[in-house]
């Protein structure tokens, strides 16, 4: 399947080289990505691996300490605030918290793309705003409540509907089922499938939860931290299909999938033992 | 910094070269010393060199396109309107305080109707000005920094990044603009309430003679006055809100970040206030001798 889309798309997102460091700490160390258009990934690994940061990167949030990333022939850290500005319009971004803005209702969070970006009749930014909304499943009443007095997944679902109501080429979904119940966990799995097949988009999916991993993705990246590898090694310890995933030998991807502490608590014991 | 001893971690003098010893820890801790201080003066010459490119930042913005009016008005209200309160409360207070203050030195040597010159002059260039920044950097400054320390933890910032809509130029410029073009406007009420309050101390309460108060109120105060006070105030908007949204945008994350950011962006205004208060005021007087060589008397 990857082979297909490499074959028949140029890549939309390509990652060269990329190193990201936060002082001393180094979070990526020379990633090479390339992510066609119209496919679905999954960026899987444990927390503190970087997969969040990748994603950052790509959107240009972080800027990478080496390489660069090109999205669609712009590199994204050559453009200037205006250029960077125009260009996320084609970005779609669901943070883990939903971050929706808490001044305001959950209709001007929807509208809000619409309202900086777009030049509509408030006519049309209502009826925008009810079919996103209807999309993911909530009813219009939500409208005039603030974020506070929805519930965690009612406000994924918010994030999702302000992230797609641009039409977005590329969504970016940051742990879309962390901290929900396993069927709200399944809803948003769903959404995301149903987003895909009615819009054309290339979805990059962080996440830790191997249900999202083994239901959303056409192609699943396995993520180390660079401090539980060699220096030369690769941080990318998996490239591939969900049955490719799941058939893998690489023994820390069979512990990630398995959910196996392993020799982590032989670190926990040692790190006891020497306090 | 952990490895090097400190003076009780040290070998006693009785024990071998231990003199020697006691050298070598004293050139360890003024290099330990050495060191974190040049940490420290990067580290600060790094945060205003960033807070600098903020600040041009911002006024690129401002000059490039004008926020749209749904996000400016708030913020107008916010800084003019619900701020008037408190600074016409303190103008009055500090006013009176002045007559209270002074009353006593210039009854001793007859000159107590001179108080007008003395308060009105001193309400003008300096406590107006500086009082209205001061509550403006309390009341609003650390709002501005709480606010938006607590979207920059919420990935609040992030999500208007994402959006295409530049952090800057949606929540740092309205609230620039608030503070530089309405806080001329709250030094006037701080002004005019601490002239009334200074007037109503002295004139009513001690007695001072209406006439002659204001006589050498006119003598003594000129627009100049007025100008300099007015003038100082759009640099002390400028600076509380500069230093406010850097806090808040460099807010680290936590409960204890926005705390920090919040007192922070306070006590860097206040500086920020009384630095420029100072330079500018020395640029103002060397202008006001320059245009009036013989100056304003007194007697």
């Amino acid at each position: 399947m990857i082979d297909q889309f490499m074959e028949s798309n140029d890549p939309l997102v390509r990652v060269e080289h990329v190193s990201v460091s936060f002082g001393r700490q180094t979070v990526l160390r020379d990633i090479n990505l390339s992510i066609p258009a119209g496919q679905t990934l999954a960026l899987l690994g444990e927390s503190g691996c970087g997969k969040t940061v990748l994603m950052k990167t790509i959107i240009g949030l972080i800027k990478p300490t080496r390489g660069r990333v090109i999205f669609d022939d712009e590199e994204i850290q050559r453009l200037s605030d205006q250029e960077l500005s125009r260009l996320r319009l084609r970005f779609g971004f669901v943070f883990q918290n939903a971050a929706l803005f808490d001044s305001m209702t959950i209709g001007q969070n929807v509208a809000f793309p619409l309202m900086q970006h777009g030049n509509f009749t408030s006519r049309q930014v209502h009826d925008m705003v009810l079919s996103r909304l209807s999309e993911v499943g909530l009813p219009d009443s939500v409208v005039f409540k603030k974020p506070a007095e929805l519930s965690g997944g009612m406000q994924k679902r918010v994030g999702l509907a302000r992230a797609l109501i641009m039409n977005p080429e590329i969504i970016m979904y940051d742990e879309p089922t962390t901290g929900l119940d396993p069927i709200m966990s399944d809803v948003i799995n769903e959404l995301i499938v149903r987003t895909r097949r009615r819009n054309p988009v290339t979805s990059i999916v962080v996440t830790h939860d191997m249900n999202t991993a083994k239901k959303i993705p056409d192609r699943v990246i396995m993520l180390m931290p660079a401090t539980r590898l060699d220096p030369g090694e690769s941080q990318i310890v998996f490239d591939g299909t969900v049955p490719e995933l799941e058939h893998c030998r690489d023994r820390r991807v069979q512990q990630f999938i398995n959910g196996e502490a392993g020799e982590r608590l032989m670190e926990m014991r040692t790190a006891q033992n020497s306090q | 910094m952990a490895s090097i001893p400190t003076p009780s971690q040290l070998p006693d003098d009785s024990a071998p070269g231990g003199v020697f010893g006691w050298f070598v820890a004293f050139i360890c801790h003024i290099g330990g010393v050495v060191i974190n201080g040049y940490d420290s003066t990067i580290r600060g010459m790094m945060a205003l060199g960033d807070f600098t490119l903020f600040a041009t930042r911002t006024l690129s913005w401002m000059f490039s396109r004008i926020p749209r009016r749904g996000t400016v008005w708030p913020n107008f209200y916010e800084v003019g309107v619900k701020s008037l309160p408190v600074v016409a409360l303190t103008g009055t207070f500090i006013g009176m305080v002045l007559a209270v203050q002074s009353y006593f030195q210039f009854k001793q040597i007859g000159l107590e109707t001179r108080l007008g010159g003395v308060i009105n002059m001193t309400l003008l260039r300096e406590l107006g000005p500086v009082l209205a920044a001061t509550m403006l950097a309390g009341r609003v400054g650390s709002a501005m920094a709480a606010e938006l320390g607590t979207m920059r933890v919420t990935q609040q910032i992030d999500a208007l990044s994402a959006m295409g809509v530049n952090p800057v130029h949606y929540l740092v410029v309205p609230r620039f603009m608030a503070c530089l073009f309405l806080i001329p406007t709250l030094t006037v009420m701080a002004d005019f309430m601490g002239v009334a309050g200074g007037h109503f101390y002295s004139v009513n309460v001690l007695g001072i003679d209406i006439h002659h108060y204001w006589h050498n109120s006119a003598k003594f105060v000129t627009n100049f006055d007025l100008f300099v006070g007015l003038f100082k105030s759009v640099f002390f908007g400028a600076a509380i809100a500069m230093v406010s949204c850097y806090q808040g945008f460099n807010c680290t994350d936590g409960a204890e970040g926005v705390g920090s950011a919040s007192t922070s962006s306070f006590v860097y205004s206040f500086v920020a206030i009384l630095v420029l208060d100072l330079f500018l005021g020395i640029a103002l007087d060397s202008v006001y001798f320059t245009m009036y060589p013989e100056g304003a008397s007194l007697l």
